[in-house]
Formats: C-alpha cells, structure tokens, sequence
C-alpha cells in the first residue's frame, strides 16, 4: 500500500497496478474502512486504488494517513455485506449495438458467438465512476477484448453496453464515449430520484441476459 | 410564505449550496458553488448558516421578485444591479432585483435571509446540471419558497474580500507530477468557451504526453489532467469521479474560487506551491470568512 497526497485535500492510497480480484478486495476493505468518518468528504474507489477526499480545515493529510492505518486494522477481511446479483437484460447487435460486427471482425468470431460468450460470462463491479455512475466490470471473457474507437463517439445512447479493451461496461446517460457499443439495456441504470442513484454499486455481481429479437422492448422512461 | 419569482433566469442560474458529499463512489461529485468562498460569506452576512442554498448566476445575472420584505445579498462578481455588494440589503415586498452583465468575473451569488426552501437530495440542495440530481436552471416563472435558516442578525457593513482574482493559480504537486516537467507552469493559457462546471478547458501549447501508462484512479477537484491532445483540463464542481490521464498539478483549496470566477478567454497562469504553503493561505482565508461569524 503507498498513500500520496493528491492535493492539498486528498490522499491517493494505492495497492499497485496490477487489476485483479485480490486488489479489488483491498479497495472495498478500504472504503468499508472510512465509510461514514467525520472530515472526509468522499471516497473515490477505483480497479487498485482509492482517492480519499478530506476536509482540510478538520484533518491533516498525516491525520488521515493515521486513521487509514489505524482503521485498516479494525476492519475485517470478508466482505460483511451480502453479494447482490443483477440480471441487466440486453437486446444485442442491429440499432442497439453498432459496433458488434466490428468486434466479430477484430475478434475473428461469428457475431452470434460474441454474443454467447458475453452473455455467458459473471461480471464483477470493480468500481462506480468515470463521469455518472458509469460500472467499470471485471470478468469479460478475455477472447473478447476490442480495441476503443480511436476517435470516440459524439453520442452514445443511454444503456448502452460496452467494450472497451479488456472491460466491460454500460453506460448510464446518453454521452460520448469511445468504447465499442455491442447491445443496449432498457434497465435504468440511473435514476436520480433513487437514493442512491446508480443500480449498480461496487462488489455487485453482474450477468446479461439476452433480449430475443421477437421480443418488443417496451418504450421506457428514457 | 414568502417567496421569490424568477422574472427571468439571465444565462444561467441555478440554486447552490457548498455541495453533496459522500456519493464519489457511486461516480456522482459533489457539485456546489463554483465561487464558494462568495457563497459562504453571501449567506454568513445575511445571518445564515455559511451552506444555506443560495441562487448561483453565470456570466449575465436575472430578475428576481421578492413576495415579502426581506434581506439579500450580492457576492461574487459585480453583475451591474446598482445594489451594493459584499453585505445585507434589505429589499421591499414586490421589489425585483435586477442583475445584468458581469463587470468582473464569471459568477455571482444572491443570497436571501432564511435560504432558499428546496428540498434536499442526498443531503444537498445543489443542482447537478449534467444529471439532473438536485434540480435542473432556472426558467421564467418559477417560484422558489424562502427557508427558515437564519441563524444571526444580518450585517449591512460591507466586507469585501481581500484576496484578488489576480496572479497566477497555485497549485499543489499532482498524482503523476514526476511524468512532467515545467510546461504547465511556465506558458500562459486562455480558458476555452467549452468550460462548464464539469471542467475548465484552458488552451496554449501543447504539453507532451507523457511516456507512462497510467490505471484509471479517482480524481479531487482542481485536478489539472492533460489529456493526449497536451490541452489541460481543470476539473470543475460537476467532475468525473475517476478518470485516466495523468495530473501534473491541483489547484489549491484556498484558490477554489478563483475558478468559479474565471470567464471564457480569461488567462492563466500556475505557480507551483507546496501543501504547507496551500494550507496557510486557506487558513487566512478562512480567518477573513469567519470575521463575519
């Protein structure tokens, strides 16, 4: 673990660069740490690492540093909470997913065969960030890594789900983007009037189901 | 109960406080003022806690009617209202305040006595412009209620800050300062008409992509990140959570608001400081907040 300060209000806590689910255990033990301590503002977890957010006039970067050790040790390894699963229904390929014949291309499988594998694989939720609620998930079949567009898109639709190198993910509003676009959920993935926001959160399991093409995908809030 | 009547928005207004906190892990910032040093004593000198909501206007100030007498006040930038700024005004049942076009910076504050009365969403009443959550810009003919937040009798002696929105932003060291060497620091940059309250997006020389590969990582606002095109981008009050290009610098705490003052084609320029020093000046700007206490 290095701690580093990132301004003059934040500490960087790091566990290396190297993504992987014993990391990822790290990153939530350490929320699960600093939930709810007086004077930090906000934690940032992301793939290895955490960004914690103080309040200057109340803490020291020192200060926390010390209740970071110190909280470290008080806090169990097992997760206490309990694992949620989330079944995100997707209608893949056609309007919903532009780029799915590209990543058949670049990956040298039949579209219906992306298809499968995607579908058939368990998502991890590394993290939530990026701009809104956007889930970084951990556990795409490694056979489907696709290289970013290299000029990203001006509009990308809200639900739609995504490629990008060897991640997966979905995006929650309509934004641009550069990863590639396979499918698309009517799940909301955000909904600001819920608290909190975002379905997705940090430790959640994830699998896509697919939507049958005969199947009508009910015009939905969006 | 009291209220005001939005006669008209100006370019862009929307109702601040100093932010919602304890939602970056679920990728949502804090939003807020952009000036909240101006927020903080706005409110304070009306009698209200320093984070009552407050209406926050972008470069051409509204009109404003008041249904009761009550007490405001204008801080920030001087949006040509003919009211004096940096203390409490009383104004009378059916007045309208009239702001207009900046005379200095990017924003200005009105703060009335009690509060704005919005509902709180996770804790906040700021407005997120990009996602909706806390409420959307000001339109014509909207109404807001007036809240009961006082806390202390109004102060009508004016108490202009001391700092100035001059000089170069200080900031302190970023996570990946080591990748760069002084092209931030020593050319001048122009904030480009991009800027929003997601990011200020400044344009000058190109600065050279570092060689390193960087992990997507969490990111504090004031972050300076230089994207592949060398353009550096200041994260702003609505910012990403995360983000992957790496971060020569952060602009310091105490110079927050001079970001929230910045205005399209406005220069500027960094000096770097170090964290001691960056807690000094936040530490006398808070001593000049709290004379108003």
């Amino acid at each position: 673990m290095t701690i580093r300060p990132a301004s003059d209000r934040s500490l960087l806590i790091s566990y290396g660069d190297e993504i992987s689910l014993e990391t990822h255990r790290h990153v939530r033990r350490l929320v699960r740490a600093l939930a709810g301590v007086r004077g930090i503002l906000n934690l940032h977890p992301a793939y290895t690492s955490v960004l914690v957010d103080f309040d200057p006039r109340l803490r020291s970067h020192a200060a926390i540093e010390a209740l970071v050790r110190e909280r470290l040790e008080g806090v169990g390894d097992s997760a206490p909470e309990a694992v949620r699963t989330v079944e995100i229904p997707v209608r893949y390929g056609g309007e919903s997913g532009p780029d799915l014949a590209d990543v058949a291309r670049h990956t040298g499988l039949a579209p219906e065969r992306v298809v499968e594998l995607h579908a058939a694989a368990a998502y991890l939720v590394y993290f939530v960030g990026f701009s809104t609620c956007f889930p970084y998930l951990g556990g795409l079949p490694p056979e489907l890594a696709t290289p970013r567009l290299s000029a990203p898109r001006k509009h990308v639709p809200e639900g739609s789900v995504a490629i990008g190198g060897s991640q997966a993910g979905i995006y929650p509003l309509a934004s641009p983007g550069g990863w590639r676009l396979i499918g698309r959920t009517p799940l909301r993935l955000f909904d600001r009037d819920a608290t909190p926001p975002p379905l997705l959160r940090m430790g959640d399991r994830v699998r896509f189901i697919p939507i049958p093409e005969d199947i009508p995908i009910p015009e939905g809030p969006r | 109960m009291s209220h005001i009547r939005v006669v008209s928005p100006g370019m862009l207004t929307t109702v601040q406080d100093l932010g919602r906190f304890g939602y970056a892990h679920f990728g949502i910032s804090a939003s807020g003022a952009a000036d909240p040093l101006a927020l903080r004593a706005g409110n304070l000198l009306v009698g209200n806690a320093e984070n009552a909501p407050a209406l926050e206007m972008t470069l051409a100030g509204g009109a404003f009617e008041f249904s009761a007498p009550t007490v405001i006040s204008l801080t920030g930038s001087d949006f040509s209202s003919g009211l004096p700024l940096w203390c409490a005004v009383e104004v009378a049942a059916g007045q309208t305040v009239r702001c207009g076009r900046s005379r200095s910076g990017a924003r200005s504050y009105l703060c009335v006595r009690g509060g704005i009365g919005v509902p709180l969403v996770m804790g906040s009443a700021s407005t997120h412009l990009m996602t909706g959550v806390g409420g959307r810009a000001l339109r014509s003919g909207d109404t807001l209620a007036i809240g009961d937040a006082a806390v202390r009798r109004p102060r009508p002696a004016a108490h202009p800050p001391p700092m100035l929105p001059d000089g170069p932003l200080r900031a302190t060291p970023g996570p990946q300062a080591d990748w760069f060497s002084e092209e931030l620091y020593s050319a001048a940059w122009r904030v480009s008409e991009e800027s929003n309250r997601m990011g200020l997006r400044l344009r000058g020389p190109a600065i050279p992509s570092p060689a390193g590969h960087m992990l997507t990582e969490g990111v504090s606002l004031g972050a300076i990140q230089v994207p592949p095109d060398g353009q550096p981008i200041v994260l702003f009050v609505e910012h990403q959570t995360t983000g992957g290009y790496p971060k020569p610098a952060n602009v310091i705490s105490a110079d927050f608001w001079r970001l929230g003052q910045l205005r399209p084609r406005d220069e500027v320029r960094f000096q770097p400081v170090t964290i001691e020093t960056a807690l000094r000046l936040l530490r006398d700007q808070e001593e000049w907040l709290y004379a108003l206490v």
